[in-house]
């Protein structure tokens, strides 16, 4: 039997359109619009002027706090002006406008397609070179991974865990960068393990993959610390604590880190990013991007320059599709409804879904039937049902008690809801609320 | 593209299934009781359901139109629902008129005096029964013979009837046993009922169905059949000069019906798990006492109102396990 994690989980179909085609470098765009918060924590603050010539891969925006990571120009150019800029989030955020002018790198970067295999950096050294390089956790969380692999004082991590779980619907940029650069993937996996001190790896893939476990496995033979685990096809298995379940058994406990049971969970795409930073003194400024939905003419993968706005991606996808009713960035079921297709990709991009107008709209929202299906997938063991009346009621206190805390937000509850309720959405609210009572409690 | 881009909150993505959904496949599931009971009880059946369900449909159509004054939901398939229960739970020739008082007190008292769908606290097709068992016992209790029955007569005892009637009149067990139908005619429904519930096996068959399409769980059916097994094993065992056999009970009277499509109600019935099997061993466990000791010949649609009478108290206490909680 597959391992998969035991509460809850959901199905949905899986519409993988674009897991054949190979990643495709995409052309420089002719303007890039970098954003200086890519990540949780506190945004970069710009070291460039307008009017400064920049290359490629040099940082124009530097880590502003403990939680924070420098920010790369991903084009070489002229700094046209430093800026509000349109935002995944529907709020416009501060970024640097750079015009493209050729694409001249910066000198330390190794360009080549040569494997380095060998290392003998210290740990220190490599946590070093992942924070210069401003590496984020690149599954979507954009969590600075520096921060990630120096555990709190008093905790030890025991194993590394590589997510190549990719359970949303319809993504395929991790399965393609595990299908293309395999190698890489355990270079930056054997590097992470280094700067973690860690003895284990394992990296969980979703059996919908067959040929990306076949070959990762074929890749880590020669490295009997890391092991490959092929997991049951279950959303949100992606998800760090139901990545950690499926794998070693263990639950983090509720408010708790991962750490707390003594791992620690990084993305394929992360520990790709982490080779290239460390093999290639490569910073983080481009990523792969899936493009894809029911209508789009060509479904693709592309590798794109961080800050290349959406249109760009999807005029080579064939164009954006005539019955387009809603644009996401992300998967379908933690992915962000878009205002615009001038939003710039970021280090958390990890998909661009193009929706048709038909299924763009909810249902109607019906009354509660009582069915139980959302108590069935939750993953946290939540009731949802309970928690949306508690924050539609605003009872916070009742909301607290049943651990709306503990969501992480997968919209499995919603997606199930034979009455098309919108759960997920009165308990982010409820999340926000409780929140601030907590932390209105501390202070 | 359209002018407009839509902009909601994740998820993206929702699944094709729907409440309405549901109650066509629970409909679809009553039909081969419903078939059997035609086949059995003539055309007196289906002219009993097409009432009951008119009647359903009819006053939660006019009740909310004009009295509640909101959209009607009548189309959602729960009063159709409502009103095959209804019927199912009614001997075969029941009065119009009775019918329409009883899917009156279903769908006006029992669910749209609560809120409607989902807001009611007891399964509105029984609490439509009770009353009418109540307020014409008489008429709830005459059972037409089964086509099939070779027998002179124009009304049949259920076999939970006979004994009942027989213990009470003081005769010994073993003397009412050769009067009772056999195992395989109480299996296929070859005897005397309500309209839905004489078939266990048909039962059983849209049982299997509604496991398949995950309308239900195995939670509370298993738990109500297998409490009222065990607890009507125990006395069997005991004495069975006394007692009747524990699968006598599994296939007399509303058990099936009961456990299979009336305690499953969404609605009226616990949200977890662990809670369904406690109101399930509640509804067995109540059945039985009636069946033993009180003095109904049967007791599982009152076992089971009552029951819903504890799904909010079970559903309060009884939680699911929640992730990374303190063991």
């Amino acid at each position: 039997m597959l391992k998969t994690f035991k509460i809850g989980g959901v199905h949905p179909a899986e519409n993988k359109f674009s897991s054949g085609r190979e990643i495709e470098a995409l052309a420089l765009p002719k303007t890039a619009f970098i954003p200086v918060g890519q990540h949780i924590g506190a945004p970069a603050a710009p070291v460039v002027k307008k009017g400064d010539k920049v290359k490629t891969g040099q940082v124009i925006a530097q880590s502003n706090g403990f939680v924070s990571v420098n920010i790369h120009s991903s084009v070489s150019g002229t700094v046209k002006k430093i800026d509000l800029i349109p935002d995944a989030s529907g709020y416009a955020k501060q970024g640097i406008v750079i015009d493209v002018e050729g694409d001249e790198w910066l000198e330390t970067i190794d360009r080549s397609e040569t494997l380095v295999n060998d290392f003998s950096f210290t740990g220190e050294e490599i946590i070093q070179k992942i924070k210069e390089a401003g590496i984020v956790g690149m599954g979507g969380a954009t969590f600075p991974t520096h921060v990630k692999l120096v555990p709190p004082k008093g905790m030890k991590a025991g194993l590394l865990i590589i997510n190549g779980v990719e359970c949303e619907p319809y993504l395929t940029s991790d399965h393609r960068l595990m299908l293309e650069k395999a190698d890489e993937i355990v270079v930056g996996t054997r590097l992470l393990m280094k700067a973690l001190n860690v003895e284990k790896a394992v990296i969980g893939i979703e059996n919908n993959k067959p040929d990306a476990i076949r070959l990762l496995k074929e890749k880590v033979a020669a490295y009997p610390a890391i092991s490959i685990t092929p997991l049951k096809v279950k959303y949100p298995q992606g998800g760090e604590k139901q990545l950690i379940k499926a794998v070693t058994g263990k639950e983090v406990p509720s408010g708790a880190l991962p750490i707390a049971v003594g791992c620690v969970v990084s993305n394929v795409g992360t520990a790709f990013a982490v080779y290239e930073a460390v093999q290639k003194n490569k910073p983080l400024f481009e990523r792969v991007v899936t493009v894809t939905g029911k209508s789009v003419k060509q479904p693709s993968n592309f590798k794109v320059r961080i800050g290349t706005p959406a249109s760009e991606l999807l005029e080579a996808a064939g164009g954006l599709p005539d019955d387009t009713g809603k644009i996401i960035s992300g998967g379908p079921m933690m992915g962000k409804a878009v205002t615009s297709l001038e939003i710039p990709v970021t280090k958390g991009t990890s998909g661009l879904l193009l929706v048709p107008g038909a299924e763009a709209r909810r249902d109607g929202r019906m009354a509660c039937i009582r069915c139980s299906r959302c108590v069935t997938a939750c993953p946290m063991g939540l009731e949802p049902y309970l928690l949306m009346t508690a924050s539609e009621k605003q009872i916070w206190e009742r909301a607290e008690k049943e651990k709306v805390m503990d969501c992480i937000e997968c919209g499995s509850c919603s997606y199930t809801c034979p009455s098309s309720r919108p759960l997920l959405d009165y308990i982010r609210l409820g999340k926000g609320k409780v929140g601030q009572i907590i932390r209105s409690r501390k202070n | 593209m359209s002018n407009v881009l839509t902009i909601s909150p994740s998820p993206h993505v929702h699944t094709d299934d729907s409440v309405r959904k549901i109650m066509y496949r629970v409909v679809l599931a009553m039909l081969p009781a419903l078939a059997w009971s035609v086949f059995v009880f003539g055309l007196d059946a289906l002219r009993v359901t097409l009432i009951a369900v008119a009647a359903c449909m009819a006053f939660e159509y006019l009740i909310q139109r004009f009295v509640m004054k909101v959209t009607p939901s009548v189309n959602d398939g729960s009063a159709l629902v409502t009103g095959i229960l209804l019927a199912f739970n009614v001997p075969a020739d029941l009065p119009w008129w009775i019918l329409v008082l009883g899917a009156f007190v279903a769908v006006a008292v029992a669910k749209l005096s609560f809120g409607g769908l989902g807001s009611n606290i007891f399964n509105p097709a029984l609490v439509g029964r009770v009353f009418l068992l109540i307020s014409f016992p008489v008429q709830m209790t005459t059972w037409p013979v089964t086509k099939q029955a070779a027998v002179d007569a124009t009304t049949a005892a259920t076999p939970l009837g006979l004994i009942k009637e027989g213990i009470l009149n003081g005769k010994p067990l073993n003397e009412l046993m050769g009067t009772l139908p056999s195992t395989s005619d109480m299996l296929l429904g070859n005897i005397g009922g309500s309209l839905g519930e004489v078939s266990a096996l048909m039962l059983l068959l849209g049982g299997l169905y509604m496991l398949w399409k995950k309308v239900i769980t195995w939670h509370t059916p298993v738990a109500i059949l297998g409490s009222m097994f065990v607890f009507g094993g125990i006395f069997w065992f005991v004495d069975p000069e006394a007692y009747l056999t524990p699968v006598f009970h599994l296939l007399a009277g509303g058990a099936m019906l009961g456990a299979i499509f009336m305690a499953t109600d969404m609605v009226t019935s616990p949200m977890t798990g662990k809670g369904q099997l406690i109101y399930g061993v509640g509804i067995g466990v109540i059945t039985m006492c009636i069946r033993l000791f009180g003095s109904y010949p049967e007791g599982i649609s009152f076992a089971i109102l009552i029951m819903n009478g504890f799904t909010p108290l079970i559903n309060a206490y009884v939680k699911p396990k929640r992730f990374g909680g303190q063991k």
